[in-house]
């Protein structure tokens, strides 16, 4: 009772990132509100869930384990959660903002009428004091997001109905192992005790997953182009940079919505966080929505012919001057210098 | 036979151009400071719908929109594309709704509608971004789901098969009418307005609307029952007063805070051969590159 859970996105047998991550948030909250951390896994052949998961400090381990439950539909696994929050009563449900966790969080909120706060950027305990009706709430889960094309940022809290769920994106929060040999413990459950036969209305007939091939979140360099670059040709300059520097190609949202760069390269709110060891922007006015981010890189280094663009500000270096002329530079110094 | 779709819109503040004063002082939206557009992925769906409808013998295409007197413009304006009619549901009730509330009063207003085969509206809407309104509507109705469609591939005794659109991939998915589907940005873009239909409906009006002509155009609605757009109010839908507006929204804004970064000092260089060379050595001498 009144624990926290996390539901576990699987793929092929492997727990998704974003899970972990978010496993590793919960076990810190869990820390703050002195409670238990506890995971759902809903899937088929489960069995190497566990050694995944434990790592992070979870307690309990609720294994649904049935055929019919891969891939993911919408209603079995909404069945799945809402009956076993129902026995449980969580104060906090954590799911992933990708494609499973924003279809299932507004369906699984809407059957418990909770609260869902979606594409969070922080999670923290806080009180709060509704002041019309003169009460107090101590250890509320403030959830933090960006709001309004990510010009404000909101703290939305849920007083009085459990659990106080959130969505997070992939990489916004850290992964990190609590202890490596923890084990908490196993609850298989009985999925017919959860979830009716008339739950499977809809099938999936098939399916096509691509591994990303690209791995922007984990690359310690990054050179990322924006709406001043100028066209899909230009960004060749940067994928020449970024190859020459072993790093990877991002882009802020305007170069991928003018359609010079692919979605999955997109950084910022909307797109992938990232922490690289070196952030290049290549004419990037720096929108907040884009710095958001990107502004825990460790070195920031701006190139804009203008020199007022707002990245400027968070930069530890500004080149004035066009991608065109000191891309080229740097590649050729680069070769010139690394020997 | 009927077929009757209800497409889901909203009319939004266009967040990708926010001035200085969109803020109220006590952290709410300025709307009336913001141009209000069609939300982009509504009209996504609205294609979808306009598609099944020349498919389909006698299906009609509805749109519901909860919003201020102004939301009958995105009625009127997906009239212009080829839907039939349109509901505007409108009251103070309804204000100070979260994702929950909101879907709840569509939910009312779908049910009084009668007979509905299919439910269509955007992934998310642009001011909040939530993709929450969709499947919440779905839960509340009791019907299935199918989020991120890019394309309805059949249709055929009441089974739908959809192509989804997936952060990772591709699935193509079929489900039993009536069910909700959530359409993708990815889908294909809205037609452009008609201009027989936008001849045709630019009188189109809601009640509200009609009284601000004043009693001379009375007759000219009466010979025109096409052009009337229905407007519902809290007590024309069956609900219970708890799940709307602010009562009914489990989430509070505790806080709005304006966004602003902390400034580095900056080292401000040239594109000149000498700097750039110079930075390049210093990275490499430090270990961020090579």
């Amino acid at each position: 009772m009144n624990n926290i859970f996390v539901y576990l996105e699987i793929e092929d047998g492997i727990v998704g990132d974003v899970s972990l991550e978010l496993l590793t948030k919960g076990r810190s909250l869990a820390k703050q509100l002195n409670c238990k951390l506890e995971a759902v896994a809903a899937g088929s052949k489960l069995d190497g869930i566990g050694a995944q998961v434990f790592p992070y400090g979870v307690d309990v381990l609720y294994l649904a384990d049935d055929k019919r439950l891969f891939p993911y539909t919408s209603m079995p696994h909404t069945s799945l959660l809402v009956n076993l929050f129902k026995e449980e009563k969580p104060q906090i449900a954590l799911m992933g903002a990708t494609s499973i966790g924003r279809d299932l969080g507004p369906r699984v909120s809407s059957a418990l009428f909770s609260g869902l706060t979606a594409d969070c950027t922080s999670l923290e305990i806080g009180t709060y004091e509704d002041k019309k009706a003169g009460k107090v709430y101590e250890n509320l889960l403030y959830q933090i997001r960006p709001a309004f094309g990510g010009n404000i940022v909101a703290t939305i809290v849920n007083p009085d109905c459990r659990p106080q769920m959130a969505t997070v994106r992939e990489g916004v929060m850290k992964k990190e192992i609590k202890d490596a040999k923890f084990v908490g413990k196993t609850i298989k459950m009985d999925v017919s005790k959860y979830v009716a036969d008339t739950d499977f209305v809809v099938e999936v007939i098939e399916r096509h997953m691509e591994k990303s091939k690209l791995n922007i979140k984990g690359s310690p360099i990054i050179v990322s182009g924006g709406y001043g670059v100028g066209s899909a040709d230009n960004f060749k300059l940067l994928h020449e940079l970024a190859a020459t520097l072993g790093g990877e190609v991002g882009a802020s949202r305007a170069a991928v919505d003018a359609g010079f760069a692919e979605h999955e390269r997109q950084i910022g709110q909307t797109g992938t966080t990232v922490r690289p060891k070196l952030y290049i922007a290549c004419g990037i006015s720096g929108q907040i929505q884009h710095i958001a981010g990107m502004q825990e890189s460790a070195m920031i280094i701006a190139i804009n012919n203008d020199p007022k663009a707002p990245i400027n500000a968070i930069a530890d270096y500004v080149i004035t001057g066009t991608i065109e002329e000191v891309l080229p530079k740097m590649i050729k110094y680069y070769k010139k210098n690394s020997k | 036979m009927s077929f009757n779709i209800v497409v889901l819109a909203k009319q939004v503040p266009d967040t990708r151009n926010v001035g200085k004063d969109a803020m109220k002082a006590d952290g709410t939206v300025n709307r009336a400071a913001l141009a209000a557009i069609y939300n982009p992925e509504d009209l996504n769906a609205l294609e979808q719908a306009l598609r099944l409808k020349s498919k389909i013998k006698g299906a009609t295409v509805h749109i519901l929109t909860m919003g201020p007197a102004r939301a009958a413009e995105i009625i009127r304006e997906s009239m212009y594309r080829g839907a039939d009619g349109g509901y505007l549901l409108s009251g103070r009730e309804f204000a100070g709704s979260d994702t929950l509330a909101t879907s709840y009063a569509l939910a009312c207003a779908i049910r009084k509608m009668g007979k509905i085969d299919l439910i269509l509206c955007g992934r998310q809407a642009i001011d909040g971004d939530t993709a929450q309104v969709g499947p919440q509507v779905a839960e509340k109705l009791g019907l299935p789901q199918i989020t991120y469609a890019e394309e309805i591939l059949d249709l055929k005794d009441k089974k739908i098969t959809v192509k989804r659109r997936l952060e990772r991939g591709v699935e193509i998915v079929k489900g039993s009418l009536p069910m909700v589907i959530t359409v993708n940005g990815s889908a294909p873009e809205c037609r452009p307005r008609h201009a027989k239909l936008t001849m045709k409906y630019k009188r189109a009006a809601t009640p509200t609307e009609k009284q601000e002509k004043g009693d001379d155009y009375t007759d000219f609605y009466d010979a025109r029952p096409y052009l009337n757009i229905t407007e519902w109010g809290v007590n024309d839908i069956e609900h219970d007063i708890q799940w709307l507006g602010l009562s009914g929204s489990p989430t509070k804004v505790k806080q709005i805070e304006n966004v602003v970064f902390t400034a580095k000092e900056s080292k401000r260089l040239t594109a000149s051969d000498v700097e750039v060379e110079d930075l390049i050595k210093e990275l490499i001498a430090n270990h961020t590159i090579g």
